[in-house]
């Protein structure tokens, strides 16, 4: 379980968090999204204990990071796969951790083999490594200690789409079981496959969270037909309004409920669909603004 | 090691888990040697650390003279080259991490971060000790081929000047460690190293109002009577004084740094 309160940053006059508040419940993954320079990273790592905030707190497993006696047995962090030793071999990397943690060469080799990195892979200098392989090491550096909380920066970043869909087997598979996973990304498509909860954040404050489905859902349904206007008067037998869009008709109901009006006067439909939720524009919105400060 | 199974069941506030213990100490001091050795650079530092020895007990075999052929003479020389190269891998141990960024995860790993620093401290000073170990067994190797060869072959060594030499190397090698906390970077640390306790002495010895400050300050001068095998209360005080500048304050101020740092 992971419990963030009213965690702000400050550096110097630019406010990077701005009192962020939000929980991740067991057998749940939350999906932080954010356009990049939001807050994302910072938080994850004020989370972990490696940036003190300016004021709030977060527990992680129940207490405040720095307060774990081995977090590496509790919390499986990923936060940046490019921050491991260029020199050392990618078994070596594990095996340091492993050392640290008190286990032994048994979890590394498993590890190794759950993330698919070969024995010749394994051999390797971390230098040698593509971003993907960085990535699925860092995955296997944080599920070394078994933990029962995962948090993963951007872990998607580098692997190709086999390897994404592995992942999400994976994070699925281990909040199945009973873990917590807080997981951020920039992109939302790459969240919406895998997680429960999403937490949005946009230039350091939470702007939405809650259940994915319902953040997703919620603004009606979009609705086409070859002819329109037969649509519109079915519609309005139905008791249903109806509003003009690019896209179609939007209507204010369930699909099933306006897949019905359609089927009982007798139109075919060329489309029905749920319309992009309010989640979607929002992230657009912040992600065009994030775009726009950047090429300030 | 350890297995425990996981209580997968969700509750508010978890236990601690069961079986899941701070790694100890000894443990960190373990794991902080072993990463001195485990990459490249840190492998070469040492190989070159222990072949620098035997060139230069060789060196002396083949030109030295026969009477200066003893213990003492191959041990002494043995140390200087370590001596400098030592620092190096204790300022690598510190400033690695956080030039390589692996700072992420050691301190994600242990987030109370005097303790990763207290077995870095503790795994250069084993690596020291080892050091003089080494040249302690290749000075005896060169003074029994001395003693085959025609040197003098003296096996003569004083306990002052063994505790000085160990002292000598220490010295470096927490030195090199405290500019490695205190600056965080490693050339720069590398650099200022090598320099500062040099440029110092120049200036020491060039401005007139410094000249007694730099018998307490200067650690080229203060660190000099411990090559030898005496050393009188006040050349230990004036060594005192100038370990307090250049190795008890870079270290505290560099603990208070890395405690306080932000790891990205």
């Amino acid at each position: 379980m992971i419990s963030v309160e009213n965690l702000s940053k400050r550096y110097g006059r630019h406010q990077a968090v701005d009192d962020v508040s939000f929980r991740c419940e067991p057998g749940t993954v939350t999906g932080f999204l954010g356009p990049n320079g939001a807050g994302k990273s910072t938080t994850l790592r004020m989370i972990c204990g490696l940036t003190p905030p300016t004021t709030g707190r977060a527990t992680a497993a129940g207490r405040p990071y720095r307060d774990l006696e081995n977090p590496g047995r509790e919390i499986g962090v990923l936060l940046d796969a490019s921050a491991q030793h260029a020199g050392r071999t990618g078994r070596e990397a594990l095996g340091v951790a492993a050392h640290t943690m008190g286990l032994g060469r048994r979890e590394v080799a498993a590890r190794l083999e759950l993330v698919g990195l070969d024995s010749a892979a394994a051999k390797r200098r971390v230098r040698a490594y593509s971003l993907g392989m960085r990535q699925r090491l860092g995955l296997a550096l944080a599920l070394l200690g078994d933990p029962r909380v995962l948090i993963l920066d951007e872990p998607a970043n580098g692997l190709d789409p086999e390897g994404i869909f592995w992942m999400r087997g994976l994070l699925r598979d281990f909040a199945d079981r009973g873990g917590t996973v807080l997981l951020s990304s920039h992109l939302l498509r790459e969240v919406e496959a895998v997680a429960d909860r999403l937490v949005v954040i946009g230039g350091g404050r939470v702007v939405a969270q809650g259940d994915k489905t319902e953040l997703l859902a919620g603004n009606g349904t979009l609705v086409r037909a070859r002819d329109a206007e037969a649509l519109r008067h079915a519609l309005e037998t139905a008791g249903l309004a109806a509003r003009d869009t690019a896209d179609g008709l939007l209507v204010p109901a369930e699909t099933g409920t306006v897949g019905q009006a359609a089927a009982d006067a007798g139109v075919a439909l060329t489309e029905l669909r749920p319309a992009g939720g309010g989640l979607e524009q929002l992230f657009l919105t912040l992600t065009a603004e994030s775009t726009k400060e950047a090429g300030k | 090691m350890t297995t425990t199974t996981a209580p997968h069941a969700s509750h508010v506030a978890p236990a601690p888990r069961a079986g899941v213990r701070r790694p100890s100490l000894l443990r960190l001091t373990a794991v902080e040697l072993r990463k001195l050795a485990d990459t490249r650079a840190g492998l070469w530092l040492l190989i070159i650390i222990g072949l620098t020895t035997a060139v230069i007990v060789t060196l002396q075999l083949g030109y030295a003279e026969d009477a200066e052929q003893t213990f003492v003479n191959f041990f002494v020389p043995s140390l200087l080259p370590v001596g400098v190269l030592l620092p190096v891998l204790g300022i690598l141990s510190i400033t690695a991490e956080w030039s390589q960024r692996t700072a992420l995860v050691t301190y994600a790993l242990v987030p109370r971060r005097e303790r990763v620093v207290g077995a870095k401290l503790a795994a250069v000073v084993v690596a020291t000790l080892a050091s003089v170990v080494i040249s302690l067994a290749v000075a005896a190797a060169g003074t029994l081929v001395a003693g085959v060869t025609g040197g003098a072959g003296r096996w003569e060594l004083g306990g002052a000047l063994l505790l000085h030499s160990l002292v000598f190397q220490l010295v470096n090698v927490l030195m090199g460690v405290g500019f490695g906390l205190l600056l965080l970077n490693t050339p720069l640390a590398i650099v200022t190293y090598l320099l500062l306790p040099t440029v110092w002495s120049i200036v020491g010895g060039l401005v007139p109002a410094l000249q007694r400050a730099a018998g307490w300050l200067d650690t080229g001068r203060t660190m000099e009577p411990l090559l030898s095998d005496s050393m009188t209360g006040e050349q230990w005080g004036r060594l005192g004084v100038s370990l307090l500048l250049w190795v008890v304050v870079p270290l505290a101020l560099g603990l208070v740094r890395t405690l306080r740092r932000e790891v990205a």
